[in-house]
């Protein structure tokens, strides 16, 4: 499975003629699809369905201490944190397509900015830098709740909300580590057009990772009640 | 080993000679984990056979004291959990290992190592979740394992602990199991064939491995939620916090109806594969057969609720899963026709796995009848929960899959040990194996019509129950000495059955084309497909002269490899091993044994949490955790074949 051992066994023949990893993660996100079809339907049903607060979307006053706990989610934050991970889609793409398209020679006057697109390190380290950026953000967000009185079991908003959104987090993670490592192999022999489709595999993953956030972020963040 | 003495032995350089545990703890051929299920999964069925017979044993007598309610609620648990996680979906692993790569000329699946990496999760899973029931600490919830009985308020003991983290492990077995094999099947087809000209048996496991990639998630989802409820205290499923009574019914069924197509379509492909072979005609209506089978997966995934009409889902709910519920049935009924048609004319050879397959159609239809009759919501509130529920399962497990399965084993053996089986143990087996299932279930449907609800561990006299269950349990104790003979018979057969050549029963598709046992490259040349039942086509071509011929896919499959590999369709005579004909074999490891049991561990180490034991607890989950995370990337860097 590691890039070397696929560079010496490319000519085996497929139906499709499509590497069987490329397959294989196709079925692995539309099982992904699943599971988090199960999470973010499973918050859904529990909107509105708390007992005590705090809520995500209005204030709620204890009634045995008065105590007031003000709507928990930090909109302005989150699109913050939404904006990196959408970025760091963006570099996945730039990466893939230095990998790709390493060894061409660049046309006659391209400039810096031509030249920073063909280093697959750079778009890389970045891909990874905005991941974890967003990971941050989440630490952040994870803590700030925890402080104003919202942990994973004080109702069923904050059961169902950190679960979904700790199993994304857990798989942008994943998906740093094997940035990551794909960035040391580049740094170890460099990464070859031959390399591409490890890069794409990876970069499939990242993109669904992103698009499941972008759902996550519009149900649970941007639509109150 | 064993199981591949006879074929041409093929020994890794660097690997002259390995004890015969170590060549299975590293092995990666298909077969040879193919044959690790089958007796794996075999064991776990007579396991969960065995707790089969102290339930009846409890229920043959009103009042009778064999076993405590407590006992016998692990008992029903088990039983119900072993046969479905660890014996039918394993038994079906068994042969989609076996069998897909030979059905659609591969030398291995797609992913051989992760592959073995399903078995070992398999089995080391299976023996997590198995062994508390000999300390009678074992989950004790139902196979359904209904929160919030199952959470920590009503089931505070270890016993459900086991449940929701064995069933965690085994999950991860099928999901990488069927990634593996929807990648073989969709990208390692010999050229030619189409998906038209797969046989159905592949068929009906492909359709399998796109529920288990699609229903799998989420029963991982809602045994994740009683997992945190249970160890980290979350609200799931509590519901004094104001949860959903009804959540996890939701979420297990929206799993739990797939999973009994998963369980019975391989059983359905097995039995498509038998009755064309000993008719001596191709299948009927095959093109509909596949339609069938695909339509049977997506409405599948429409009727969850009708397990939980007596809720009161209110009109609209109970009336639409009741219609889907139905309609469900008429794909299924389409396939019972065309079997039907296939021996209709045929020119029928009664093998044991003939009998096997014919008993499958008419016991699968009992079955198939009763389900109707509680697709009707208010017929159900009537039937469901009571003995008759136990009587339809029981006709499309039993009478369905395992005919089915038993079927296969018959059939297949011979290509798997290069022996057939013996055929008048095999009718002996045959014969007392369905009297006693007619015995053991028929009577159910009497007594839950009068009104004996499932799993109460005992019962009253004077409900007119008697009768009914004396029979059961008399049924029940028959089925033993079946499958005793079936055993006998198994093992006897391996070393003492009559040797067979690559084609006992004159089948027609390609895994009957190679020699028996197939060598472990498969096939030294691969075949050109030109028609759905190749082998016919050389041996028999007036049986397949109505099918349509076709030389596509050649061309492409030449352009992209040039021709030294593939050869036109022939009867494989080659006998060298892989390495002197230069074939590339994927390494041997065992790396992937050491990343399932990381896994496992790490598992094992939630249990001690609700105990208080930090030590052993964090001491299992990150030395687990270091363990496969360790092993995991030191199998992802290293190549899958030697160089040769
Ligand atoms: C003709 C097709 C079928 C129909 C219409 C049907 C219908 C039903 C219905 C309505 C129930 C719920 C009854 C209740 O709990 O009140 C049920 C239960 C069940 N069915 Fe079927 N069924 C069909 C085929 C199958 C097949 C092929 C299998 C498995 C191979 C299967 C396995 C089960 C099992 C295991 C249960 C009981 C689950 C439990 O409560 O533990 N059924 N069926
Ligand atoms: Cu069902």
């Amino acid at each position: 499975m590691s890039a070397s051992a696929d560079a010496a066994h490319g000519h085996h023949y497929t139906t499709t003629g499509l590497d069987n990893r490329k397959i294989a993660i196709w079925a692995f996100i539309g099982s992904e699809c699943m599971l988090f079809a199960s999470l973010i339907s499973t918050y859904l049903i529990y909107k509105g369905k708390s007992l005590v607060g705090p809520f995500p979307h209005t204030p709620w006053t204890d009634p045995s201490s008065g105590k007031v706990f003000p709507a928990i989610l930090n909109i302005p934050v989150t699109s913050a944190s939404t904006f990196v991970l959408l970025m760091s889609s963006l570099a996945m793409v730039l990466a893939l397509s230095a990998v790709e398209n390493r060894g061409k020679p660049l046309p006659p006057g391209a400039g810096a900015w031509d030249k920073a697109l063909t280093s697959s390190k750079l778009w890389l380290w970045m891909t990874c830098l905005l991941g974890a950026g967003f990971l941050a953000f989440q630490a952040y967000e994870f803590t700030s709740f925890v402080h104003e009185g919202l942990t994973i079991r004080r109702n069923l908003f904050g059961s169902s909300f950190f679960t979904l959104t700790g199993f994304h987090g857990a798989h942008v993670t994943a998906g740093v580590i094997w940035l990551g490592s794909l960035l040391a192999i580049d740094y170890k022999r460099g990464l070859q057009p031959s390399d591409a489709l490890a890069v794409d595999l990876a970069a499939l993953y990242w993109h669904f990772v992103d698009v499941v956030w972008i759902a996550i972020f519009t149900l649970l963040y941007l639509i109150p009640g | 080993m064993a199981t591949v003495a006879a074929s041409p032995t093929y020994t890794a350089s660097a690997t002259p000679q390995r004890s015969r545990l170590m060549s299975w703890l590293t092995t990666t051929d298909h077969k040879v984990i193919g044959t690790l299920y089958l007796h794996t999964s075999l064991f776990f069925f007579v396991l969960g056979g065995l707790e089969a017979l102290l339930i009846r044993w409890q229920l043959m007598r009103p009042n009778s004291v064999v076993l405590t309610a407590d006992q016998y609620n692990q008992l029903f648990t088990m039983h119900g959990t072993t046969m479905v996680f660890l014996a039918i979906m394993p038994l079906s692993a068994a042969f989609f290992n076996y069998l897909i790569p030979l059905q659609i000329g591969a030398r291995d699946v797609a992913f051989p190592r992760l592959n073995a990496f399903s078995y070992w999760i398999f089995l080391l899973g299976g023996v997590f979740i198995t062994l508390p029931i000999f300390f009678w600490v074992a989950p004790d919830g139902g196979w359904f394992g209904y929160a919030p009985l199952s959470g920590r308020t009503y089931s505070p003991g270890p016993n459900m602990d086991f449940w929701v983290l064995g069933l965690q492990i085994l999950g991860i077995s099928s999901l990488a199991a069927s990634f593996n094999f929807a990648t073989t099947i969709i990208n390692m087809r010999a050229p030619g064939m189409n998906l038209m000209r797969m046989p159905m048996f592949t068929w009906m496991s492909f359709v399998t491995q796109f529920l288990i990639i699609l229903s799998f998630p989420v029963i991982t989802i809602a045994l994740v939620f009683l997992q945190f409820d249970r160890f980290f205290g979350t609200t799931f499923y509590q519901i004094s916090a104001g949860a959903d009574p009804l959540l996890w019914q939701h979420l297990f069924w929206i799993f739990g109806h797939p999973e009994v197509y998963i369980l019975i379509l391989p059983a359905f492909g097995l039995v498509s594969e038998v009755l064309p072979t000993n008719s001596r005609k191709p299948l009927f209506g095959y093109p509909v057969m596949a339609y069938s089978g695909i339509l049977i997966g997506f409405l599948g995934f429409g009727v969850w609720a009708h397990h939980m009409f007596a809720v009161g889902m209110g009109p609209i709910a109970d009336t639409v899963f009741g219609l889907t519920t139905m309609l469900i049935a008429i794909p299924t009924g389409v396939k019972i026709f065309n079997w039907i048609f296939t021996m209709w004319g045929g020119s029928i050879r009664f093998t044991a796995a003939m009998k096997f397959a014919i008993a499958l159609i008419a016991m699968f239809v009992i079955g198939g009848i009763s389900g109707i009759t509680h697709a009707s919501p208010p017929s159900d509130l009537q039937q469901t929960d009571t003995y008759y529920i136990v009587a339809h399962f029981h006709y499309v497990l039993f009478g369905g899959a395992i005919l089915g399965i038993f079927a296969g084993i018959y059939h297949y053996f011979p290509k798997m040990y290069g022996r057939t089986m013996n055929e008048t143990l095999g009718t002996w087996h045959f014969w007392l194996n369905f009297i006693a299932m007619n015995l053991t279930f028929f009577p159910m449907h009497f007594a839950g019509m009068l009104g004996m609800p499932r799993r109460i561990y005992t019962y009253d006299a004077g409900q007119g129950w008697e009768l009914f269950n004396m029979m059961s349990t008399m049924g029940a104790f028959l089925l033993a000495p079946a499958t005793l003979i079936f055993i006998y018979n198994f093992f006897r057969s391996k070393k003492h059955g009559e040797p067979c050549g690559p084609n006992p029963w004159d089948a027609p598709t390609l895994e009957w084309s190679i020699p028996s046992p197939p060598p472990e490259y498969n096939f030294a040349k691969i075949p050109m497909v030109t028609s759905r039942y190749p082998l016919w086509d050389l041996t028999h071509p007036e049986r397949t002269a109505e099918i349509p011929h076709t030389q596509t896919g050649w061309t492409e499959a030449t352009q992209q490899t040039g021709e030294h590999d593939m050869a036109p369709m022939h009867i494989e005579t080659e006998t060298r091993t892989a390495k002197e004909l230069g074939i590339p074999m994927p390494s041997s490891t065992i790396k992937p044994f050491f990343v399932a049991l990381g896994i496992v561990l790490m598992f094992s180490g939630l249990l001690f949490l609700p105990k208080g034991m930090k030590v052993p607890a964090f001491a299992l989950m990150f030395g687990g955790t270091a363990m496969w995370v360790g092993y995991l990337y030191a199998w992802l860097t290293t190549p899958l074949e030697d160089h040769h």
